[in-house]
């Protein structure tokens, strides 16, 4: 009987193994393409992505791709809130290597920022939205401050409780409106008159949900390019050695104190940004919207896409958003599968569906995060002996 | 405000010292698992979970709940009763082992993908209970609804010390995590096994060297660990009487900070942690309200981070010798 298993085990293994490989030479294969074209068919890419992005609200293709909620309202939230979040927790697991498990109390923070001073003391959405991505980046160095000098691997935990204070401070605090939440947050300040795509794109009203898709989306854009223009700078060549070997960072004379707390506070700042602008859309925010399961959502969803890489995250997201509203059966089972893909991805594609090629080679040899475990046995091919036992 | 503490003064000890002990028997787990792997099992508090459930299945499948029990029968109850929580965790944390991170231990994996790994199991494990197992077993079809534990124990009161009434219950749980902590300091620092553990976590290259089966040693860790923490999750639902798939969520954060308080990796710490944790957060809910108890939890680990890292016993599961 055990015969029969292995070799049917075999086989399927044969082909999984084929259509591994067949994958990744796909993506291999755009990315040389990529790689090689010139700076204007770039550029062609570019303009031809953005416009598409505004233009996927469209009325016809809603059928497709969600009969049965209302494809504009879940673009704006999940959809583009998840790409936007994970494009922000991507600065700190992608490029930092570190595990944020608490991001969702940053989105938080951004959001209540809208919500107390705009209700409370009238300020408008364009002096709030600096104010809350500044709110959100300051506590993220105040967590960051005394976590990030000791192990990398307690950020992952104290983080985990930070968005539990988070969200009881905001259960408990009567100012905070209590489980109740903040209701009649005002939308950001209209400007009629000015029609994209058969709407007018910055009349924010209750309504429509397209004005909000396409300043999320011009969020999303200042985020991607503000991203690039970082993994490529000093700040980024210091991260990727923070992320491959913390120690040796150190020693060739990286402050990798500084950095750490600076990736943590950035991505702090872009989870902010996205909680004003939802704050703004819903009009309401309550403690239960910002659970832990979201945490982990768009963790899954920077894992799943691929972390460190762009288009992988943003693909990532988009898939854990909409996948569970394109297939309503799927829902009540929904975080079972993210649980068992964060499992299975570590295990069979750790770097993810379309991954960053640095962080693929990093991946396959040990490195690219937090240093190797403990009690590791050298097997075949991996020369992690040598690293044992390395704090 | 101070009036409430100095005059509940002695109810929030007896109370936090019983809640530390579940505490402490919890953070055994990831002390034990840190100090051997320098991974943070997250899915560890689902173990906790488990083990909740693992008292309940047996009351069920035998049909206990005409309860309260007394003289041998009761003895004979609990023991089961503890002995199949501990076995539902035991086995589940040497599964999880298996499934979730030798095959990255084996692969020479990053931390951060061991980490991820660990969340992802401890998600797969809430939800399989959130949508599968509770419905199907326990509570009629609701999954995400707590779930009443029969009682067990006619609980009353055996003797008061000031404010604070010593209920039998309570002092079962003090009393028994207390022996719990003293076998397992003996196994780990008598044993062969234990041996092999503490070499592991000091040097586990030259412990290979020297003959050490890893594989075995690491089994053996997550397998004590989840013996420890099935008997915590007894003793939660017979103090507390529910449980709920997610009710290792917070506990679990709580008893990592436990450990980090006693100093990570140390054994003793771990008792030392849960008890003072247990006490400031009683102490600290006097004062501020309840509510705010976990907020004093989280917060209390931010600070030991900041003032003493290395806990207050200091960290090694090497040195935390006789």
């Amino acid at each position: 009987m055990s015969d029969n298993v292995n070799t049917s085990k075999n086989e399927s293994a044969g082909a999984w193994e084929r259509a591994r490989t067949g994958y990744g030479r796909a993506v291999g294969g755009l990315r040389d393409r990529w790689d090689t074209a010139a700076w204007w068919q770039r550029w062609i890419v570019y303009v031809l992505l953005i416009v598409g992005a505004l233009f996927l609200p469209y009325e016809g293709l809603a059928p497709v791709m969600s009969p049965e909620s209302n494809w504009q309202t879940i673009l704006f939230y999940p959809i583009g809130v998840y790409v936007l979040l994970a494009l922000g927790l991507n600065v700190v697991i992608g490029y930092a290597g570190m595990l944020d498990l608490g991001y969702v109390a940053f989105w938080a923070i951004g959001a209540y920022t809208m919500a107390t001073m705009s209700t409370k003391y009238e300020w408008g959405f364009w002096e709030l939205l600096p104010l809350g991505i500044l709110m959100a980046a300051v506590s993220g160095v105040i967590l960051g401050a005394p976590t990030l000098r000791l192990r990398g691997d307690y950020l992952a935990i104290v983080t985990l409780g930070f968005g539990e204070i988070v969200r009881k401070v905001a259960e408990n605090s009567e100012w905070l409106g209590g489980t109740r939440g903040i209701d009649h947050i005002p939308h950001p300040p209209s400007r009629e008159g000015v029609w994209f795509a058969g709407t007018e794109i910055f009349t924010y009203k209750i309504r429509d949900a397209r004005p909000y898709y396409i300043l999320l989306v011009g969020l999303i854009v200042l985020v991607i390019v503000f991203s690039k223009r970082l993994e490529f700078s000093r700040i980024g060549r210091a991260w990727s050695a923070i992320r491959e070997d913390e120690d040796a960072a150190e020693i060739m004379g990286v402050p990798t104190f500084k950095f750490k707390l600076l990736s943590f506070a950035i991505g702090a700042a872009i989870g902010g940004s996205a909680g004003v602008v939802f704050a703004s859309k819903a009009s309401y925010v309550a403690p239960a919207n910002f659970p832990f399961l979201l945490s982990a959502t768009i963790l899954a969803a920077v894992v799943l896409g691929g972390a460190g890489n762009i288009p992988g995250v943003i693909a990532g997201a988009f898939l854990v958003a909409w996948l569970p509203e394109r297939f309503r059966v799927v829902t009540e089972y929904r975080d079972l599968a993210f649980g068992g893909i964060l499992v299975l991805m570590m295990i069979v594609r750790p770097e993810g569906l379309i991954p960053s090629r640095q962080r693929k080679a990093e991946m396959e040899e040990g490195s690219g995060g937090l240093g190797s475990m403990g009690a590791e046995v050298a097997g075949p091919g991996t020369s992690a002996g040598a690293e044992v036992g390395s704090k | 405000m101070l009036h409430d503490f100095t005059s509940q003064f002695w109810a929030n000890t007896v109370d936090g010292l019983t809640v530390g002990s579940i505490y402490a028997l919890v953070a055994l787990g990831y002390t034990m698992v840190y100090g051997v792997l320098r991974l943070i099992n997250f899915a560890h508090s689902e173990i906790f979970m488990i083990g909740t459930f693992g008292g309940l299945t047996l009351i069920q499948v035998v049909g206990f709940d005409g309860g309260p029990y007394g003289g041998f029968a009761l003895v004979g109850i609990l023991v089961a009763c503890l002995a199949a929580s501990m076995l539902a965790s035991g086995g589940a944390a040497v599964v999880l082992e298996r499934v979730a991170y030798r095959p990255l231990r084996k692969k020479g994996a990053s931390r951060l993908a061991a980490l991820i790994s660990a969340i992802g199991a401890s998600l797969f494990l809430q939800e399989l209970f959130a949508t599968v197992v509770i419905p199907k077993f326990f509570g009629d079809g609701r999954g995400r609804d707590p779930i009443h534990v029969p009682d067990l124990l006619e609980k009353k009161v055996l003797f008061s010390i000031g404010s604070g009434e010593v209920r039998n219950d309570k002092l079962l749980i003090f009393v028994a995590a207390i022996v719990m902590m003293v076998i397992l300091n003996r196994f780990v620092n008598g044993s062969k096994l234990g041996r092999g553990i503490r070499a592991t976590a000091q040097d586990p290259e030259t412990a290979v060297l020297l003959g050490v089966n890893i594989d075995r040693v690491v089994v053996v860790t997550f397998l004590v660990g989840g013996l420890m923490a099935g008997a915590a999750g007894f003793f939660f639902a017979l103090l507390y009487q529910q449980t709920m798939f997610n009710i290792g969520f917070i506990l679990g954060i709580k008893a990592f900070t436990a450990a980090v308080l006693g100093g990570i990796g140390n054994l003793r710490g771990a008792l030392v942690g849960g008890f003072t944790l247990g006490l400031i957060e009683n102490y600290g809910g006097s004062i501020f309200g309840s509510e705010w108890k976990d907020v004093i939890a989280f917060t209390l680990l931010v600070v030991i981070l900041l003032f003493r890292p290395t806990g207050i016993l200091g960290e090694s599961l090497q040195q935390a010798r006789a």
